[in-house]
């Protein structure tokens, strides 16, 4: 009986059980995790203009260790699968892989509240995902089918879901958009914070200054995340930026850097990030370091400009799924069998989606003309065939 | 000898894939039609559009001291690789990345050649050109008039990939020349394959205007010809004919002449008329006598262009075509063209005035 988790079996010993907080605790055998939680040292934040960072210790719950697992596991395998039918060419247009920066997302999203939004760049199926989308409502989308998140309409770059204001495929462009969903929550007073990320290659676009400085300006409620991948598309940091310090090329608003490769770090930075903006204290910019195992879009091998045996390196050495994986087992908040067992359930549920993707029906050619408009005016769209002109339709939902 | 027929059949073979492959969808959407004539005499070698752009970038880079050659990832060739090589051979001074930001690298270039350096920068899909608007719009274009002559940045040259290539979806496949085409002061021209790449090019990069050049980046590796090596130029302003008849006139640029080219023929196979194919080349500023006695020749005039129809670039030619060749139109002048719709992922085969939808309003205008 001891080695149940202790909450778990205080639930067990009480006649009504409404809610088991971990499935995984459901029987005593040694399969499944022994301590309810642990805490883990932080890789020291690198701080600017900030007297105190966040927490330097995190504590880990067993059901929480699972859960961050899982999402790691699934981000990882939806990329996988993405690349696997971009080669098949099934998914065809430009296809940006997240692999290797999973947890940048998790940890954020583990901190994030219902009520906080992201906006992004082009890097987005696992966002997508953890915003709330079905596995199937990625890959879909991917491959251009009736059940993707934008029914096929926009391929890998322009994903949504609820409080996530996209993928965007312009460099540097959703920026400014991430200051003005701040403005929002402030204005509405909904309590809400936005994180906008964008990438190191990014953090040279002008736009980026433009919406620091609204933001601090007006002391909005957003977070700028930039997710240092070490490589602007081809072009690596110490190349193309004069200051190699993210976090701190906000000038006059505070930056942490956090290591983006510890999903609890982003975790426990997120929670300060959020602490802050509700606060009232205004925009905050966050540099995540992290890495991009592939290249920068599918048809860059991602080869020319560092070595395979840079890659390689990372992959051993600080790689965001096994690093985790090693820390939860030694900590005894997940056993190996536990780990397998999601393996296994992440593994089904996205060659299940996969499968699905392939064989799902695309949109109808009427929607060439939807959406264009709330409400056309001129009630066709004019075009190739100027005496048969398209109707304007409205597929999605007005408000 | 039988070496030689080996490769024949091979290439047929690969012509009879290339046409099969043409019937699939998502796949390219035209025939390529290699230019026969040479601008020059001389040697010549087997290039395609980005072989031929990288040939015209280093007999400049050679020849002209004072050039450089700068934009995103173009140390390693830029994503299409037209400067392959160009840093090797030319040094890191001269050929060289920039950070992501495209209104700095036009700004940036505006400055260059304003102070007397031969400048091209490369922007890595034309979809990517709207942050440097503001600059190519407002700076570029208008220095030497404002400044009553006294300064310009004409050696500047902005090369940018554009329009469809089977799957680019919404920002990687749009034909901006049509924004380009509103501003005085501004030079835009798009070839239809690697001769004229290399020779427009050239003339470009010596024009003493800001030129932005525009290039079909599905033809970059799917267009091949045989390029005279050494330096050409084909002027700016000026169209070709590339196919003569009486019947119609068919204007189009880029990837567009290749769709019409086809055009013609089957409209010469089927309905056993022969029409003028014009390639336009330069959109502005346009050369308005060809193309004007083109259509009063045949009274009837077809524009094909990706861009969308409304205040596409077909509208000006439009305009200017019935107000000239008013009494010798025996049709309305037709325009087919991309949708007035966001270029469409998982739609471009519908989006696109393929050849099919061309012949369709040439029919229409010639029994009107």
């Amino acid at each position: 009986m001891s080695k149940i988790i202790p909450s778990v079996a205080k639930l067990l010993a009480g006649n009504t059980v409404t809610k088991v907080g971990a499935p995984v605790a459901t029987t005593s055998s040694a399969k499944y995790s022994t301590k309810s939680e642990a805490s883990f040292e932080i890789k020291p934040y690198k701080l600017h203009k900030l007297e105190k960072g966040p927490a330097t210790t995190a504590t880990l719950t067993s059901e929480d260790a699972l859960k961050l697992y899982e999402q790691l596991a699934i981000l990882r395998r939806i990329e996988t699968a993405s690349g696997n039918l971009y080669r098949e060419k099934i998914i065809r247009g430009f296809c940006h892989l997240y692999s290797g920066q999973e947890a940048v997302a998790v940890g954020m999203r583990a901190a994030m509240r219902d009520v906080d939004t992201v906006i992004t760049a082009y890097r987005c199926h696992g966002w997508t995902y953890l915003m709330g989308a079905s596995v199937l409502g990625v890959l879909s989308e991917l491959t251009g089918r009736r059940t993707g998140v934008s029914r096929g309409k926009g391929g890998s770059m322009h994903l949504y879901a609820k409080n996530f204001y996209g993928g965007n495929g312009i460099v540097g462009a959703q920026v400014p958009l991430g200051a003005g969903i701040g403005f929002a929550h402030k204005y509405k007073g909904d309590g809400g914070v936005n994180f906008a990320l964008y990438g190191d290659g990014a953090a040279n676009q002008g736009q980026l200054y433009e919406a620091y400085n609204m933001a601090k300006l007006w002391d909005l409620p957003c977070v700028f995340v930039c997710e240092n991948n070490g490589y602007g598309m081809g072009t690596s940091m110490e190349r193309s930026s004069a200051s190699t310090d993210y976090y701190s090329r906000g000038d006059y608003i505070p930056g942490i850097w956090v290591d983006g490769m510890d999903v609890l770090a982003t975790r426990e930075a997120t929670k300060f990030c959020i602490d802050w903006c509700t606060s009232g204290k205004g925009p905050l910019v966050m540099e995540m370091e992290t890495y991009r195992y592939s290249g920068h879009s599918m048809s860059d091998p991602g080869t020319s400009y560092r070595t395979r045996d840079e890659i390689q390196e990372v992959r051993q050495t600080r790689d965001p799924i096994t690093s985790y994986k090693d820390k939860i087992l030694s900590n005894e908040l997940a056993t190996p069998d536990q780990l397998k067992e999601i393996d296994a359930k992440v593994r089904q549920e996205v060659d299940d989606a996969t499968k699905q993707a392939k064989v799902e029906p695309e949109i109808g050619v009427e929607e060439l003309a939807g959406d264009i408009y709330v409400d056309c005016v001129d009630p066709v769209i004019r075009g190739v065939i100027p005496s048969a002109p398209l109707q304007h339709i409205s597929v999605a939902q007005r408000n | 000898m039988a070496s030689l027929v080996t490769k024949k059949s091979v290439l047929l073979a690969r012509l009879v894939k290339n046409v099969g492959d043409c019937t699939k969808r998502l796949s390219s959407h035209f025939i390529y039609y290699p230019d026969n004539e040479k601008p020059v005499e001389g040697e010549t070698t087997k290039m395609n559009m980005m072989q031929a752009i990288n040939n015209a970038m280093d007999l400049t880079l050679k020849n002209d001291p004072t050039a450089v050659l700068f934009g995103e990832d173009v140390a390693f060739g830029g994503v299409f690789r037209c400067a392959l090589g160009l840093q090797e051979k030319y040094g890191k001074d001269r050929v060289f990345n920039t950070p992501l930001c495209e209104q700095g690298i036009a700004g940036f270039g505006i400055g260059l050649a304003t102070a007397g350096a031969t400048a091209i920068a490369e922007i890595q899909f034309a979809d990517y050109i709207f942050p440097a608007f503001d600059q190519i719009i407002n700076e570029a274009a208008k220095v030497r008039y404002r400044s009553g002559g006294q300064f310009d940045c004409g050696a500047l040259t902005i090369r940018t990939p554009c329009s469809a290539v089977g799957h680019g979806g919404l920002y990687h496949s749009q034909s901006p020349e049509a924004f380009f085409a509103h501003v005085p002061g501004l030079r835009v021209v798009v070839p239809r394959g690697p001769i004229t790449a290399k020779g427009l090019l050239l003339s470009c990069i010596r024009e003493k205007d800001p030129c932005v050049f525009l290039e079909p980046k599905i033809l970059y590796r799917s267009a091949a010809e045989e390029v005279p090596v050494e330096d050409y130029t084909i002027p700016l302003g000026k169209a070709q004919v590339l196919r003569e008849g009486d019947a119609a006139t068919l204007i189009g640029w880029g990837t567009q002449v290749h769709v019409l080219l086809e055009v013609a023929q089957i409209a010469e196979e089927k309905l056993g008329v022969k029409c003028d194919v014009i390639d336009l080349q330069s959109i502005l500023p346009w050369d308005e006598d060809t193309v004007c006695n083109s259509v009063k020749k045949t009274g009837r005039c077809l524009i094909a262009h990706e861009a969308p129809l409304t205040s596409g670039f077909g509208a000006e030619l439009a305009a200017t075509i019935q107000e000239e060749c008013f009494l010798h139109l025996e049709a309305p002048i037709s325009r087919v063209t991309g949708w007035d719709a966001p270029f469409p992922h998982v739609f471009e085969p519908f989006y696109l005035p393929d050849k099919w939808r061309c012949y369709q309003s040439l029919t229409e205008m010639l029994n009107y």
